[in-house]
């Protein structure tokens, strides 16, 4: 089976501290250190297993910048087989359509049985897989835990749903799934793993490279923008509740609605 | 007058509570609007739903068909693209089924698309502001939204407050015979119901969390009750697994579950870090402790200084008693 | 000289000379062993290589000390004691046994040397040897069958129980020493009843109570029991040969060589690949032990040693709290495993394709599950070695990906961050605010210098409990007039358990990162309050400053009059103190002294020692990247470590170490001894008292 997995560098919330900066463009980027996204590593880690009980090659993608490259490497150190970085100036403040426009120009490049992305990103919208798979014209699924192949045109798929149940349906390929953390468990990569594959040859594709009209992805292309980042309002130290047990209750109660926690 | 379209999830004859949330989010884009609910499904509980929803709901279309009796994304984006008119904008609850339909339905409809909105901020011409959070909440932006060809928003459920007003007296418009084609190539199966006792915490909004406070199983009970009353999942700090009193999997904290609730209720835990690293996102904690210097009460929101044992049952029967 | 009895050499036995047992048997005997041996060494050739032929002198040191003297053996009073005896008769027999051999062949032959004087007082010691050892087997044997020592015992995931073979054993060396004496005394009887000049025969011994016994016998039975007697030792003796290397008999034969070459260091880790310097690691192909043969020969010659004596898992730490890890059952897997993959049986079989060990012989969580505290090395008294094996499969499992998530993150975070929390680099240097404007750390970063470099390393500058001992440590410098300074954010975490979790790539980056910023420092000497931080700049890393441990620097900043202590103090009357030895501090550097002289120093301190204690101290969980990793366990090693402490009758434990601080204090909140138990940091403790 050729599966291509896309995926994407972000700062990894677990070891970074989120800032927004003080005149609201941007987040503090000085100090980040970044990672693959959390959910497209446990794709790769999917599309790896099933390549090893199946046969086939997994091919790693990602619209990024040149640092994109890393990431690309490390799941090329974890065993996906070809890596292919998306980038030109064009590119830059795509929004998710654009992002899914670029992939496709590039997925019709080739030829795979299946697509895979990662549910969502710490800093994107869950969108991409969704919107690629429309765009194609391919069946679609998200939130995906557990991958059964069938047969060459058949997968049984399971979808994580509320309470922690399991929606199970079948889907047919090629198609495009979204995949859920814990599906797996992702291998680990050392500084090692990464060297080894320091000196494969990972393509750059650009505009042009793709056939892509320029106006259709970048900002130009989005219709969807960014204004700013501001910091959500959060206290320093807990409000201590006094009172009677009774008044505390009812303070508490009150806070727990705001925030949703009684319904 | 402009329309505004929200898909509408229902169970067991009852609309989700996201229903009425999207009224609020709907009038947060415009207040004027025409707000028609879409509503998909099969026999007398998609009946009961539609004509409870005309309520709040100017129009509530109907598409009945037994193809329908398991929402399918794949199908149901085919027929909203056949029902609602080019250029609309369309909200959905931003959870498992809304994650699966939207991004698909915005390129169909050929509209923008905005997912996981926790507030709206109105409607300036063609464009709509949308506040998102980012970053597992760590950051909030703003984000415009070209709606000029129309809209596709997912709204984070609980963050919009539900309209109970009632007062639309809207209309039942069946639109059946327009659903067009019902087929796609992903076939529901079956829902694999989660085990007991296997309560995956990392998936619960709400977790009532009990530390060493609870000093005993028999304890748990407590603990147990007041997450049924708040409709929480009760998870635990690690001493409470080595004690063997509740499964590895209920575990918070580094060596255990990482967890991104939306209220946390630390119930006698003192708060090491290894525990609040497990704590994710922006929960709103609230901490219960006897011990008034208790690291908790440093991250926590919300701190109350006394005995989870005498708090948990009286905070259980003011909620139960609502 | 005329004979009493016909000798084994010219006996006949139904017109068949017996003769040609004598030459049958041993030639039988030694053909088969060197088959067998052979094989046995095939395993030894085909693994990793290891050189340790240097350091002659302390590797004979350690030949006389720990082989001949058996000194490790009474740690294990009884046991102990039953093995020395058994041993030096052993070795006492050992000529008595070839010659007898011989003189089946030569009836008059005797070892050269031994027709003298020698040969009169060997005769009277090998007596008393032979009687002495059937004596231990005897205890020995009511032990194993009777009494039945629970560190014998087998559970059932690891096979069957092991007392049938020990027991068999003892029954083959009682036959030899049974026979060997009743050959002897046969013939001094007969002497006797012919009136000829008989030898002496040591009182007591075996021999005479047997020539007591056999006064009376007929010279026709004499002359059977000493053909009989012979015949049934040499058969036994070459079928004990054949069958040591069979087992864990085997240890008979190789400890000699293991002890040898035994690891002389400490606290350090062996290399990926001997031979292959840092530069060369990219170019291995695959990196740990991952199959068999992929082992040190060392290793494997450790796994043949193995006397399932148990003495490792005792005191393993990780065991007693019912983690799936026995040290003893690396031992025993390895070395069956070795005996079904080089089978001696059939003639001529191939060696069998070694699989990944991992999943087979050993479970991911068993490797996972060693703290690397090193009780067990302490223990074995055949010095076989259990750390390096654990790092070493661990760096297999990394080098394959397989590494628990709990560990994934924490390990990306040092990659990326350089600390297991993901914190940023520029909060290292947090914990110094609280110490006020009266105490200034300076950062050396190359412009601001400093004679001495306090190495920080993670958890106390990241940890808010575990800050305390950092702004102690910096008040204690500062009150000595040191003049110091930190590595600031240009510090990385030391990498100590990064190493010993096997990812060596990891540790060296970390390592040279902070060798750069540690030259760059300019300071002519580190000191840490972190025994893991110590031993990592101490053993693992290269050409730095001197490095001391906080606990050196206040012994010998009191000794020299420089740091006064003032006394425990009111309130503090009902205060018992034990001191709890960090295993990278004990056992590992060898530090039992001056945490213990420090804490003396305070004057009035009340301190007892645990029955476990010193080179016996009981690791607390482990440190570093462990607090990640979450074992199935029973309990905490903590909780068991708390509770010796109450029972020696302290109730405040003092530790040296961050983590056993974190460990201990868990511990007794888990146990339930807030209120009657406290944990406190040596170098708190110091600070409390300090005279300023």
């Amino acid at each position: 089976m050729e599966i291509l997995v896309c995926v994407k560098r972000v700062p990894d919330t677990a070891e970074n501290e989120i800032e927004v900066k003080g005149d609201g463009t941007d987040i503090e980027r000085d100090d980040l250190v970044y990672s693959v996204n959390e959910w497209d590593n446990y794709a790769v880690e999917e599309a790896i297993q099933i390549r090893d009980k199946v046969g086939g090659s997994v091919t790693v993608v990602t619209v990024g910048d040149e640092e994109s490259e890393e990431v690309l490497r490390r799941e090329m150190a974890m065993g996906a087989d070809n890596g292919i970085l998306l980038s030109d100036d064009a590119f830059e403040n795509s929004d998710g359509k654009g992002v899914a426009a670029i992939l496709k120009a590039e997925i019709e490049k080739g030829k795979y049985d299946l697509i895979l992305t990662g549910a969502q990103a710490d800093d994107g919208a869950g969108q991409v897989g969704g919107m690629l798979a429309a765009m194609m014209d391919l069946p679609y699924a998200s939130l995906v835990n557990l991958i059964d192949v069938v047969d060459d045109s058949t997968l049984k798929i399971g979808r994580e749903i509320e309470g922690g149940n399991q929606e199970m349906s079948e889907i047919g390929l090629p198609c495009v799934l979204s995949i859920q953390t814990g599906i797996n468990e992702p291998r680990y990569v050392g500084i090692r793993g990464i060297r080894k594959v320091a000196s494969v040859d990972i393509p750059v594709h650009g505009v042009a490279d793709l056939g892509l009209p320029a106006d259709a992805v970048g900002e130009t292309g989005a219709k969807v923008k960014r204004m700013d980042y501001f910091v959500p309002e959060m206290g320093d130290g807990a409000e201590i509740l006094e009172g009677s047990t009774e008044e505390i209750i009812d303070k508490l109660i009150e806070h727990l609605k705001a925030k949703g926690g009684l319904k | 007058m402009s329309q505004i379209f929200a898909y509408i999830l229902h169970k067991g004859g009852v609309a989700d509570d996201t229903a009425l949330e999207l009224i609020s989010a709907a009038k947060k884009i415009d207040a004027d609007a025409s707000l028609i609910a879409v509503v998909t499904g099969s026999g007398a509980d998609l009946d009961t739903v539609c004509n409870d929803l005309t309520a709040s709901y100017n129009e509530v279309w109907k598409i009945d068909n037994a193809a329908l009796a398991y929402p399918n994304a794949e199908v149901i984006r085919k027929l909203l693209v056949n029902i609602i008119p080019g250029g609309s904008i369309i909200l959905i609850a931003h959870e498992h089924f809304g994650m699966d339909i939207a991004p698909g339905l915005s390129i169909k409809m050929n509209t923008s698309f905005v997912s996981d909105a926790m507030d709206i901020e109105g409607r300036d011409g063609g464009a709509i502001k949308i506040i998102r959070q980012e970053y597992s909440g760590m950051a909030s932006t703003h984000v415009t939204c070209d709606a000029g060809d129309g809209a596709v928003i997912s709204c984070r459920p609980g963050s919009f407050q539900p309209d109970e007003s009632k007062s639309a007296g809207g209309q039942l418009v069946d639109k059946s015979g327009d659903a067009g084609d019902l087929t796609a190539n992903r076939t529901f199966l079956e829902v694999v119901q989660a085990e007991t006792g296997d309560v995956d915490i990392t998936k619960s909004d709400i977790l009532v969390s009990v530390g060493r406070g609870i000093e005993d199983e028999e304890n748990l009970e407590i603990a147990q009750e007041l997450a049924d009353a708040m409709g929480a999942v009760v998870s635990c700090s690690r001493p409470i697994v080595d004690a063997k009193w509740m499964e590895k999997s209920r575990q918070v904290g580094t060596s255990g579950q990482t967890v991104k609730p939306k209220v946390y209720m630390a119930m006698g835990i003192s708060g090491s870090f290894q525990h609040l690293g497990g704590i994710k996102g922006s929960p709103f904690i609230v901490a219960v402790n006897k011990n008034a210097k208790a690291p908790i009460f440093q991250v926590a929101d919300v701190g109350i200084v006394a005995d989870i044992l005498d708090f948990m049952p009286e905070l259980t029967e003011k909620i139960g008693g609502m | 000289m005329e004979s009493a009895l016909i000798p084994p050499a010219k006996y006949f036995f139904l017109f068949v000379p017996t003769f040609l047992f004598s030459i049958i048997i041993p030639l039988a005997g030694v053909v088969i062993f060197t088959y067998i041996m052979v094989l046995r060494m095939a395993p030894l050739i085909r693994s990793a290589p290891d050189p340790r032929t240097g350091r002659l002198m302390e590797r004979i040191g350690n030949l006389i000390r720990i082989w001949l003297l058996q000194y490790r053996q009474p740690r294990y009073m009884l046991a102990g004691v039953l093995h020395i005896f058994i041993f030096a008769g052993f070795l006492i027999l050992s000529i008595r046994s070839i010659s007898l051999v011989v003189i089946g062949i030569y009836p008059d032959f005797v070892m050269p040397g031994f027709n003298g004087f020698l040969g009169v007082v060997y005769n009277l010691l090998k007596d008393y040897a032979a009687t002495w050892i059937l004596v231990a087997c005897i205890i020995a044997g009511i032990r194993r069958g009777v009494f039945k020592p629970a560190r014998y015992g087998v559970p059932e995931k690891y096979g069957k129980d092991h007392t049938g073979e020990a027991l068999f054993v003892l029954g083959l060396i009682s036959t030899l020493m049974i026979t060997e004496s009743a050959f002897e005394a046969s013939l001094a009887a007969a002497r006797i009843q012919q009136h000829m000049h008989a030898e002496f025969i040591a009182p007591l011994t075996l021999t005479w109570f047997f020539k007591l016994l056999l006064t009376n016998t007929s010279t026709s039975g004499l002359q059977a029991i000493h053909i009989l007697s012979y015949y049934i030792h040499d058969l036994t003796f070459f079928f004990f040969l054949c069958f040591l290397p069979l087992g864990k008999h085997f240890h008979v034969i190789t400890s000699i060589f293991n002890v040898f070459f035994m690891r002389l260091d400490r606290g350090t880790v062996k290399p990926v690949k001997h031979g292959i310097t840092d530069t060369e690691l990219d170019d291995l192909e695959s990196f740990g032990v991952k199959k068999l043969e992929d082992f040190t020969w060392k290793h494997i010659l450790d796994f043949y040693s193995c006397a399932d004596c148990g003495r490792c898992s005792d005191h393993c730490p990780a065991n007693a709290v019912s983690r799936p890890l026995s040290p003893r059952f690396i031992s025993i897997k390895g070395r069956d495993l070795v005996f079904n993959n080089y089978p001696i049986y059939p003639y001529g079989a191939n060696f069998r394709q070694s699989e990944d060990l991992i999943g087979t012989i050993y479970d991911e969580d068993e490797i996972w599950s060693c703290t690397t505290c090193g009780a067990c090395e302490q223990e074995c008294p055949i010095g076989i070695e259990y750390i390096d094996k654990m790092v070493d499969l661990r760096r297999g499992m990394v080098d394959e990906g397989n590494v628990p998530q709990s560990l994934q993150k924490p390990l990306s975070a040092l990659e990326k961050r350089g600390n297991p929390w993901g914190k940023l680099e520029k909060k290292r240097v947090e914990w110094t605010k609280e110490l006020g404007e009266d105490l200034p750390v300076k950062i050396l970063d190359g412009k601001t210098g400093a004679d001495t470099l306090y190495f920080v390393d993670s958890i106390t500058s990241f940890d808010d409990r575990m800050q305390k001992i950092g702004q102690a440590t910096a008040r204690i410098l500062s009150s000595t007039g040191t003049d110091f300074g930190i590595l600031g954010k240009a510090e990385k975490d030391s990498g100590h358990e990064v190493r010993r979790f096997g990812e060596e790539m990891l540790f060296q980056d970390l390592r040279d990162q902070n060798t750069d910023a540690i030259q760059a420092s300019g300071a002519n000497r580190i000191v840490t309050a972190d025994p893991h931080a110590y031993n990592a700049l101490k053993n693992d890393y290269n050409d730095l400053p001197p490095v001391e441990h906080i606990s050196q620097f206040i012994t010998r900043k009191i000794t020299e009059g420089t740091l006064k202590l003032h006394s425990a103090g009111n309130g503090e009357g009902d205060k018992v103190y034990t001191y709890h030895d960090p295993c990278y501090l004990g056992r590992h550097n060898g530090l039992y002294e001056d945490p213990r002289t420090a804490l003396d120093a305070i004057p009035g301190l009340k301190r007892v020692d645990m029955e476990r204690c010193r080179d016996r101290s009981f690791c607390c969980g482990g440190g570093g990247l462990m607090l990640f990793y979450e074992p199935e366990e029973e309990q905490r090693m903590g909780v068991l470590r708390v509770e010796m402490a109450a029972e020696a009758g302290a109730n405040v434990i003092v530790t040296a170490c961050p983590f056993c601080l974190v460990n201990m204090e868990d511990a007794i909140k888990v146990a339930g001894l807030e209120g009657k138990m406290e944990a406190i940091d040596l170098a708190e403790l110091i600070d409390a008292h300090l005279v300023k």
